[in-house]
């Protein structure tokens, strides 16, 4: 009931910030507030180390004089700001050129139907309570393992928020929701042989997460098995994104197929409708409704419907994923995809990692990546990694100061099979992913 | 913790102005406002609080037993341009005010923060975050200014240095003289952004200080087509200054060239090798080797925990005697320079390896308190929303005396390096990358064939250890680092001379 005050009265703000841009003369109007109250305690060493109070507000508006646009921002919602944001927004506007593909969505895209997602399970949690969980899910980790040498600690957050959205082509909605994480990182090792890992647990739920104990357990076996971690000789090999990985290797194909870089030919899957990009028993596909998603919502951040909906199917790309905006760049109708996707689904296969590995053979097993070497226009990839060596489908040691490369368009129509065991914890969501061949640079 | 660092164009910041004081009247007035007087006046006032206020919320933080409490407050100011398809298609601003209370006693921190500045909701904040304190006593100290320290910028406000029209008008000749360099340039997109903060830091120990940060930044990215094949060109740079700084010595439009120049060596680059080979490094931003190999591992905080590849190794060698590296705050105008840190410690020029040898850590309060170390001025936050940690400024190695052809000739077959996007490292293990986006090989000592991007991997305890060859030509970078750390992004800067490291993996895809 309070929330729905609450939201109420957030509602009655956008709407403030949507008039007052009309008196100010904008044609069209689009404005968005958010809240967001939280707390984040970390523990380490089995003592508290920092409490963190989180109260953060926001709200933005877009305006647009005729085909001319401005945006802008504030986290003061007093109405002098109010009037000050919508001021600020128009000057822009005035200055910005025509464009012609500019404007709010099409009326008749707006969302209609605001279906119960399941967001919102707030924890009531004190920072006492939050201090026991964090330790005993360090204590976990730490106690694991006599190798357990060092701890970065373990954190617990909990966040609860309110979103409103609305425009001048009627729509005004609002929702609460919710958002918990436990996480920790141990290290094992000393001096020149120290090696560090974690593990996180995340849900609009509280009941769903993971336990302390298990997130302390997971981060402290995930760390121990990595000791004695050395490189590998330049060769090419079979490679196998793990689960955690696979979802950011999906997450480019996301950024190929998005409005954005498409309309800049920023991508190298320009022109890649109904083309096939994946083997053919490879299935994407989004799912904005699922209950307590942490992608799920019934409308995206222009107000316009999501859709249950094939982005590839049968390894063709059936869909790109755009915004009102991106859309008419490219001559088409918006996606619902503003903002970004909606728990975008890799239909995973029936192998589970073990599986995987057996069917590989011999062949790396990346566990972790890093930096930005992914080239967006010619898909070219080449990135740190760490992970494991395998051979007849069993792990024989780790391997870390390696590179693996390849070109993101070749990757993805090589993949040879993809795991059922699924990581649930983002919007984006896969098992692993087996690869045919990449190159892995090493010692 | 893996840490990142990125040329990244879309820098989003916190930022807000209300203070109408300025120009014609303020002439007139006689009167030459201080720093602090300035700060205080766009901060506080305009919210109804006064200088009062913050002795009366330092007094609930000190009624308990601490090592240090600090109240920041801030006020941002945020404006983004964006041109492309020929047009200045939409702009940004943002305005955002706020402040942050903390309390630190050992290695507990308690922190909270409001985005009103309302002295009930910032006593409510003290008294929250002082709980992680058991035991009362009650001490008092007034706030007093601490006087006038040096300044490495000047106190602008970049936002009104140049109207609207004519930051529109740069972004289009910009756009149109690019254009005019090769009729291969299919897009052409700028982007011109700036900031203004005023920060005010009152402490523990009575100090009061200000600041006023300005922050400019403008970038240009090309995509040129050629028979089918796309390749992008990036280049821009920036300052704590105003947007003169983009009008002067026509800076801005060599940021066209530039960008230009890249993509037409990237649409000849064939596949870059695979494997260990010499590597030579460009002078400027390819720096962000020493930011990641050896910078963050030398954060105080992760050496006070030992969770560093560093940790305890102040005076051993992690570097051959060729190699002096700094972190210096103290630069005029640069991205990553602070006339004050987030603590209110005025900004130094650190040692970090001197002729090889480790000599120090770069530190905030806390952790050189609980490693009984100097300060050194490296305490930064992103927001008054986040608190603050060890982070870089200015990173960059100090000039050797081999010229540059020199260094090239040296090598029989290997890469050269020239431009990069950004890099990572994982402090623990000390494993680090940094992603090429400009290389060549080098043949018998010549540059010849360009090559595709690539990943360059090593281990930032030994790396520097390889440094066999550095060049006479420091270069700092142009101005277009943010640095990543748990969460928080910072502008940060970095350089260094040509430099020739024996051995690295390269990650390309030709074997």
């Amino acid at each position: 009931m309070q929330n729905q005050q609450e939201i109420e009265n957030l509602k009655n703000i956008v709407q403030d910030l949507l008039d007052e841009a009309g008196r100010q003369g904008a044609s069209a109007a689009e404005a968005g507030l958010s809240t967001d109250n939280g707390l984040s305690v970390t523990a380490r060493l089995g003592e508290v180390e920092t409490v963190e109070y989180h109260c953060d507000q926001g709200l933005a508006v877009t305006v647009y004089f005729g085909q001319r646009k401005g945006t802008a921002s504030s986290n003061d919602l007093s109405v002098d700001s109010l009037r000050e944001t919508v001021r600020a927004a128009c000057s822009i506007a005035r200055y910005a050129s025509e464009d012609p593909y500019a404007g709010l969505p099409d009326k008749d895209l707006l969302a209609t139907e605001f279906p119960d997602l399941d967001l919102n399970h707030p924890w009531s949690l004190n920072a006492e309570q939050a201090i026991d969980i964090a330790i005993e899910c360090e204590n976990a980790a730490r106690h694991f393992h006599a190798d357990i040498s060092n701890s970065e600690g373990a954190s617990i957050s909990t966040h609860q928020g309110i979103r409103v959205l609305g425009n001048s082509l009627g729509f005004l909605q609002g929702y609460p929701s919710s958002r918990h994480s436990i996480s920790c990182s141990v290290l094992a090792g000393t001096g020149d042989n120290m090696q560090r890992d974690y593990w996180y647990t995340v849900s609009r739920n509280p009941n769903l997460l993971e336990t302390p104990v298990a997130v302390g357990e997971k981060a402290a076996q995930r760390t121990i098995r990595r000791q004695g971690a050395r490189s590998l000789s330049t060769r090419q090999c079979p490679v196998v994104f793990a689960a955690e990985v696979a979802t950011g290797l999906i997450g480019s194909l996301v950024s190929a197929i998005s409005g954005g870089n498409l309309y800049r030919k920023s991508s190298f899957l320009l022109d890649a409708l109904d083309t096939q990009i994946l083997p053919d028993f490879v299935r994407i596909h989004e799912q904005p409704l699922i209950p307590a998603g942490l992608g799920s919502a019934s409308y995206d951040a222009e107000g316009v419907a999501t859709q249950t909906r094939d982005i590839v199917s049968q390894g063709i790309l059936k869909s790109y994923v755009l915004s009102s905006y991106s859309a008419r760049k490219l001559g088409m109708q918006t996606t619902g995809n503003a903002g970004g996707v909606h728990n975008l689904t890799v239909e995973p296969g029936d192998m589970d990692l073990d599986a995987l590995l057996k069917q590989m053979h011999s062949g790396l097993l990346v566990t972790e990546l890093m930096g930005q070497g992914v080239n967006m226009v010619t898909g070219d990839y080449s990135r740190g990694a760490s992970g494991f060596w395998v051979e007849n489908g069993q792990i024989q040691f780790p391997v870390e100061e390696i590179t693996i490369a390849g070109n993101l368009q070749d990757m993805f129509k090589s993949i040879i099979a993809i795991g059922q065991d699924m990581d649930l914890r983002g919007n984006i969501r896969s098992g692993s992913i087996l690869i045919e061949q990449m190159a892995v640079a090493g010692e | 913790m893996k840490l990142k660092i990125a040329n990244d164009a879309s820098v989003t910041m916190a930022t807000r102005k209300r203070n109408k004081i300025k120009p014609a009247q303020a002439e007139d007035n006689q009167e030459k406002m201080t720093l602090l007087n300035q700060v205080t006046d766009s901060i506080l006032v305009p919210h109804g609080m006064q200088r009062q206020d913050i002795d009366q919320i330092m007094a609930k933080l000190l009624s308990v037993p601490v090592d240090l409490a600090d109240i920041y407050f801030q006020s941002s100011h945020f404006e983004s341009w964006q041109l492309e398809g020929g047009i200045v298609k939409q702009g940004n601003h943002s305005i955002e005010t706020g402040a942050g209370v903390r309390v630190v006693s050992g290695e507990k921190t308690g922190f909270a923060y409001s985005d009103r500045l309302e002295l009930g909701v910032l006593m409510e904040a003290a008294g929250n975050v002082k709980a992680i304190v058991r035991q009362g006593q009650n001490r008092q100290v007034a706030v007093q200014n601490k006087g006038d320290r040096p300044q490495f910028y000047p106190a602008l406000n970049p936002l009104g240095s140049l109207p609207d029209e004519e930051k529109i008008a740069l972004l289009k000749k910009i756009d149109e003289q690019t254009r005019k360099l090769d009729n291969r340039i299919e897009e052409v997109m700028v982007s011109l952004v700036g900031v203004y903060e005023n920060i005010l830091i009152a402490s523990h120990d009575g100090s009061l200080v200000a600041d006023i940060r300005p922050l400019v930044r403008m970038n240009v990215t090309v995509i040129m087509e050629e028979n089918g094949r796309r390749e992008t060109g990036s280049m821009g740079g920036g300052g704590r200054n105003d947007y003169q700084f983009f009008l002067q010595q026509d800076t801005a439009l060599g940021y066209g060239r530039e960008a230009v120049r890249q993509a037409q060596v990237n649409l000849q680059a064939v596949d870059a090798p695979a494997g260990n080979m010499p590597v030579v490094l460009g002078p400027g931003w390819p720096g962000i080797l020493l930011h990641e190999a050896i910078g963050h591992g030398l954060e105080g905080d992760f050496n006070r925990k030992g969770t560093s590849a560093f940790s305890g190794r102040v005076g051993e060698r992690v570097a051959s005697e060729l190699c002096t590296v700094v972190d210096d705050g103290t630069l005029p105008g640069r991205r990553g320079s602070l006339s004050v840190d987030d603590e209110g410690v005025p900004c130094e020029n650190t040692v970090l390896i001197e002729k090889g040898i480790l000599k120090g850590y770069m530190q905030d309060k806390l952790n050189a308190r609980l490693m009984g170390a100097a300060l050194t001025g490296n305490g930064r936050r992103e927001s008054y929303a986040c608190l603050p940690m060890p982070r870089m400024t200015n990173t960059y190695m100090l000039p050797g005396n081999h010229n540059p052809e020199e260094i090239i000739g040296s090598v029989k077959k290997g890469l050269y390096a020239r431009n990069f996007g950004g890099g990572q490292v994982d402090i623990t293990s000390g494993k680090f990358v940094f992603s090429a986006s400009e290389a060549y090989l080098i043949e018998n000592g010549k540059i010849t064939q360009p090559v595709k991007g690539a990943t360059l991997i090593g281990n930032g305890p030994d790396v520097l250890t390889r440094v066999s060859m550095v060049g006479s030509d420091l270069e700092l970078d142009s101005g277009v680092g943010t640095c990543g750390k748990d969460g928080q992004s910072v502008p940060v800067g970095v350089g260094q001379p040509t430099l020739k490291i024996d051995n690295l993996t390269v990650g390309g895809t030709s074997i």
